[in-house]
């Protein structure tokens, strides 16, 4: 099983919903977010192209994050979700530092905090907060190893592509173009 | 024209706009225990081949200082931490591919055999030391038998601490300044740079022994300008990421700051001062050792802030 999201950067509209819903659903400390959303444009003026996206842990397969932890807080959880253990973490930031991405921040009570795919809500077969409010629909979750998945079945028909790739990190969040 | 701005107003302390986890506490650290290994590496040599009594300073005044030296750096470390209350389960597991674990685990053993090894030269640095109970003089006696076995586990836990200071930043992929092997080197080099200054220091007016390590400490600056000419070069010579990075020092906020605090106070000048000391040119020792030290704690300091700032998004 192997856990991950893909998000249509020709649906999203950049409504920043998948980011409140996520700092409810987890009580995401005020001033902080685990899940951002970025507008990126390319080209010159007037052949311009504009890109949203809806950022987050990419809960890498080859995560960095979890190498560079020297007690193991940083951990694969379920499916591949990377997961952080509060009370095994020191706040040494070497998993910030090695997050290619920014994804994780260090929460006011010390430890590191970041995306968890709404672990909780996976765990009793419901969608992530992010996924399940998103007015556009424009977010897939499940598991990729499974062909039957939704999730799979639009891999396999829409042109995608994933953040840094370059990084070698194997993200399991992916953009379709 | 490629622009990214992020929308929904993330602003995360310490990650956004740019990475600033890591201030003044691990750069001071990693100086430190570059200095402590410098320190150790060279009077474990020294007791190795057997010329202690050529090199009383280097080989038992100068690691007399190294636990305090470590204390500070485990300290600054300590400092650091966010979770601080956790810090101990630094010590329930040793995972390779951490080189924070590996590193810690290296304190760990270093840290009571400094203790030790300080404690066995401390007399002979110091002939007026007394110890305050008459355990500890028949302890230490009974320890001094094994000298040449702690000065090859110190040598050993020295060498890891000294690459450690670099490899901490080096095995970080995402951030490019970092991501060279060179930076184990070059903070091992430092470090031993550093101890030959610290040395110097605490070397009488006129020795023997101040000249061989005014020689050492040149050879060591050599190096260390070599190395510092191939980091730059393999900046430049590898991926966009790391050529976009390497415009912090050249040309970037950081060119000041490296060109002329790191390479010239820090590396060239002293090395020239060295070479008119040498020259019998009436030079004060303190002022290339002082430029040494200071030079060796921008070196990790500028690596450390710049390498937070450098970014794969291109």
């Amino acid at each position: 099983m192997r856990y991950a999201m893909a998000i249509d950067t020709k649906k999203c509209v950049g409504c920043s919903d998948c980011v409140v819903a996520c700092q409810t659903e987890n009580n995401v400390p005020i001033g902080y977010c685990r899940d951002w959303v970025v507008e990126a444009t390319n080209g010159t003026y007037p052949d311009l192209q504009l890109e949203i996206r809806s950022e987050r842990c990419n809960h890498c397969s080859n995560a960095p994050c979890v190498r560079s932890c020297p007690t193991e807080a940083s951990h694969y959880g379920k499916g591949g979700i990377v997961l952080v253990e509060p009370n095994d973490c020191i706040g040494c930031k070497a998993c910030i530092a090695s997050c290619p991405y920014d994804a994780r921040f260090v929460h006011p009570e010390g430890y590191v905090d970041k995306c968890t795919f709404c672990i909780h809500r996976v765990e009793k077969g419901d969608q992530p907060a992010c996924v399940s409010v998103c007015p556009t629909k424009c977010m897939y979750f499940g598991d990729a190893e499974d062909p039957n998945s939704e999730i799979s079945k639009i891999l396999t028909k829409r042109k995608w592509k994933t953040l840094i790739p370059e990084a070698g990190t194997n993200p399991n969040i992916y953009y379709l173009i | 024209m490629k622009e990214e701005i992020i929308v929904s107003g993330k602003m995360n302390q310490g990650i956004d706009p740019v990475l600033s986890v890591w201030p003044w506490e691990v750069p001071a650290d990693l100086f430190l225990a570059g200095l402590v290994a410098g320190i150790l590496i060279i009077s474990s040599f020294i007791t190795l081949i057997g010329k202690r009594k050529n090199y009383p300073i280097a080989a038992n005044r100068a690691p007399v200082f190294a636990p305090i030296l470590l204390i500070i750096a485990l300290f600054l470390l300590f400092l650091d931490l966010s979770h601080k209350l956790y810090f101990w389960k630094l010590y329930t597991t040793l995972r390779w591919e951490s080189p924070m674990s590996w590193g810690a685990w290296t304190y760990l053993f270093l840290t009571p055999l400094a203790f030790f090894w300080s404690a066995i030269n401390v007399k002979t640095a110091f002939p007026n030391w007394v110890w305050p109970y008459k355990w500890i003089d028949s302890f230490i006696d009974l320890i001094k038998v094994y000298r040449i076995w702690f000065a090859w586990a110190i040598m050993i836990l020295s060498l890891t601490l000294g690459i450690y200071t670099g490899v901490l930043l080096s095995a970080i992929n995402a951030r490019p300044i970092w991501n060279t092997a060179i930076l184990g080197p070059l903070f091992l080099t430092s470090g031993l740079t550093c101890a030959t200054a610290f040395i110097l220091l605490n070397c009488p007016k006129k020795s023997n022994e101040k000249s061989m390590f005014c020689k050492i400490s040149l050879i060591s600056l050599g190096i260390q300008a070599w190395l510092l000419i191939h980091l730059v070069m393999g900046y430049l010579s590898s991926d966009l990421a790391q050529v976009n990075a390497a415009k912090l020092f050249l040309g970037g906020e950081f060119t000041t700051s490296f060109w002329i605090i790191i390479v010239a106070f820090g590396t060239l000048i002293p090395a020239f001062l060295h070479v008119l000391y040498l020259r019998k040119i009436k030079i004060p020792i303190i002022i290339p050792s002082i430029l040494i030290l200071i030079g060796g704690f921008f070196l990790r300091y500028i690596i450390v802030v710049a390498g937070q700032i450098s970014h794969w998004k291109l």
